[in-house]
């Protein structure tokens, strides 16, 4: 019975929750922070406490229509609002509108005695007065342990903190304390004691020289929360908070399919390209054109009229596109319509994780279709093998549910598309195209192979691949005797096949004309023999004819010979009848 | 108007000078009740018809907390002379209000 109760009834008391409107941090919190209560932030030194707060504040007034009060123990408020301006927020002009309060407390230990018993009344009065003033909802005290080093008296302090709490609690504001971190403990003076609700710990590590800010929620009570560490990047526009682990295997799948700008590559993967959506990755050998293959395809997806984002980790804008021109890609009608934008960055400039969150908010920003990374492998430069695989596998599934395209482009150490180190990242992705050099008769050629493509009928052929100055192409390479021929064996045999074929031509010419000329021949063969048989046959019907007159004739004569005879029988005896 | 930093080395100032004090209560605590006992006493021991005390209480004016940056209650705050002086508690201690006024007790010196 009591556990039915105890499921049934949490669904009412819920936590109410108030939205920081920082980026990313309201997904992992789930709604930000509770409501009507008191948060601990803590962190290092510079480790981005103070904007984090501010944020909080700004947003709740410009967003969320909570005013705040920013209650500053160290910088005074002109200070603070220069500091933020350069994030685009106008704390002045909210504080004129009475949406924004900032208080400075100083406290000067030089400048205070302390004798006997007090309590820190005054304190509480400047805060309610300040929040009453602006019918303030939020709260932010930065950094309250300033208190610890202007007074003496430790116990009436820790008193007094543990009752300031408590009054912000029944005060029903959602308040933020910001701590600075300890020896061993979250804060110098264990505010963690205190602020029991909500404890979010910013830290900012340096791994090979490089530095990535993090953040953790240690605790929230009354709330699912991410555990992870989450990266965070301050930039332009304040904190993000990159909430990707939290990615599942969900992606939307799409069916269309998008040409690689290489007419013959897209001929090789069933003559439409790969599907919209998916990833492709092209690795190779330093020089093997897997930039090109990039940019042809980044080109493409301008040419249809959409957006391309361009991460470049290893050259510079302009340098793509000058070298781009090379191979007749003009890349910067893109860049001016606005289709196409170019990230250029080192490796180095900052953490893997980092890496991601930038890649992550540009790709919020500028909402591209296409994605190319050149090259990805730039990055394990700044990660460990498994860290770069944790990221890709992230932004992978990121791109993934986003429906964006990827190109990657990845650098192998050998020829071999085997034992290469970014095998990883090739059972991520979708389409995976190797480009091997072939080293033959003296000079170096490149072949083209497609060593995967999920779900498309692909070409299982070596093609050659020729950079052109009017862009790219595959050619069949020649499979003889000699075996795979590329480059100049394969034209010199282009051309030997070709000598053959004429020099056979040639013979049946010959051939030909011989026939004819023995045809004419024999024709007029068979004419003399013709004109022989005519005139035989002539002198034949002659002779014939001679004989047949002289038979006329000596018959004729012979009858005039035989009346003659029988009229001379008859004068001498009488007829016979 | 001339800086007073000891009105001992220079007792003929002590006569155009007024001490302006200012204690800040919250309510009739009896913190702050002990604190103007106390006050009052070591006034009109050292400083007799050179002072004057201004009892501030912030539950009544809470915006007069902000421009002398009180924090804790009792505060006592000594205007003028300058430079401004803060002494929190309920000065139960008095040598250590007179060293924090920086008043050099009466009696010793004379």
């Amino acid at each position: 019975m009591a556990v039915k109760t105890k499921i049934t009834q949490p669904k009412p008391k819920a936590l109410q929750k108030s939205l920081t409107g920082v980026s990313g941090f309201d997904e992992i919190t789930f709604g930000g922070l509770p409501a009507g209560r008191p948060s601990l932030i803590c962190g290092e030194a510079g480790s981005g406490k103070t904007l984090f707060a501010m944020e909080f504040l700004v947003h709740g007034a410009m967003e969320f229509n909570e005013p705040g009060v920013f209650v500053a123990f160290e910088e005074k408020a002109n200070e603070l609002a220069i500091n933020v301006s350069s994030l685009g927020f106008d704390v002045n002009k909210l504080v004129a509108q009475n949406k924004l309060r900032i208080d400075y407390i100083h406290i000067d230990r030089s400048e205070i005695e302390e004798t006997g018993e007090y309590d820190l009344e005054g304190l509480f009065i400047r805060l309610g007065h300040a929040i009453d003033s602006i019918g303030a909802k939020r709260v932010v005290l930065d950094t309250i342990e300033n208190l610890f080093s202007g007074l003496d008296n430790k116990a009436i302090l820790r008193a007094e903190l543990r009752r300031l709490f408590q009054w912000l609690k029944e005060k029903k504001v959602t308040a933020l304390i910001t701590g600075e971190k300890g020896e061993g403990t979250l804060t110098r003076e264990g505010l963690e004691e205190y602020v029991s609700d909500c404890v979010i710990v910013l830290d900012h590590r340096v791994a090979n020289q490089i530095s990535t800010r993090r953040l953790r929620i240690i605790k929230y009570r009354g709330s699912v929360h991410g555990t992870n560490e989450y990266p965070f990047l301050i930039d332009n526009d304040g904190i993000s908070v990159l909430p990707v682990t939290s990615l599942k295997l969900q992606g939307k799948v799409l069916t269309d399919r998008v040409g690689t700008g290489i007419v013959t590559l897209d001929a090789m993967l069933g003559g439409k390209g790969i599907y919209r959506g998916s990833s492709m990755l092209v690795t190779g050998t330093a020089g093997t054109g897997k930039t090109s293959i990039a940019t042809s395809f980044a080109n493409e997806t301008c040419k249809k009229n959409e957006r391309c984002l361009y991460f470049a980790f290893e050259e510079s804008a302009d340098q793509v596109v000058r070298n781009m021109l090379s191979i007749g890609l003009d890349l910067n009608k893109h860049i001016k319509k606005g289709l196409l934008l170019f990230h250029a960055a080192r490796p180095t400039m900052y953490g893997l994780e980092m890496h991601l969150v930038q890649i992550t908010k540009l790709i919020r920003e500028f909402k591209p279709q296409t994605v190319v990374i050149d090259p990805i492998t730039n990055l394990v430069t700044v990660g460990s093998q498994t860290e770069v695989q944790s990221i890709l596998n992230r932004l992978l599934d990121y791109l993934q549910v986003s429906g964006i395209t990827a190109v990657f482009t990845g650098l192998t150490p050998t020829g071999n598309a085997g034992d290469q180190n970014d095998e990883t990242v090739a059972s991520l992705v979708d389409t995976w195209i190797h480009v091997k050099d072939i080293e033959m008769n003296g000079e170096r050629n490149r072949g083209l192979y497609i060593m995967k493509s999920r779900g498309i009928k692909h070409s299982n052929q070596v093609r050659e691949f020729i950079i052109t100055d009017n862009g790219l192409v595959l050619q069949d390479v020649y499979l003889g005797a000699e075996g795979v021929l590329t480059g100049s064996a394969r034209e010199a045999h282009k051309l030997q096949l070709e000598a053959e074929r004429q020099m056979q031509q040639e013979t049946i010419g010959k051939n030909e004309r011989e026939l004819k000329r023995k045809e004419k021949e024999l024709e007029l063969k068979i004419q003399a023999l013709k004109a022989e048989f005519e005139t035989l046959k002539d002198n034949l019907t002659a002779t014939y004819n001679d004989e047949a007159s002289r038979k006329k004739i000596s018959d004729s004569k012979n009858q005039d010979l035989l009346r003659y005879r029988s009229e001379t029988v008859a004068g001498n005896s009488k007829p016979k009848k | 108007m001339p800086v007073i930093q000891n009105p001992k080395n220079n007792p003929s100032m002590s006569n155009q000078e007024t001490w302006q004090l200012r204690l800040y209560v919250a309510g009739e605590t009896l913190k702050s009740a002990t604190a103007l006992r106390n006050l009052r006493q070591y006034c009109e021991t050292h400083l007799k018809g050179l002072y004057t005390i201004e009892v501030i209480d912030l539950l009544v004016q809470p915006q007069l907390a902000e421009g002398d940056q009180i924090l804790a209650i009792p505060t006592l705050v000594r205007k003028v002379p300058e430079p401004i002086r803060k002494i929190i508690g309920d000065l139960s201690n008095e040598e250590k209000v007179l060293v924090g006024l920086n008043i050099v007790p009466l009696l010793k010196n004379t």
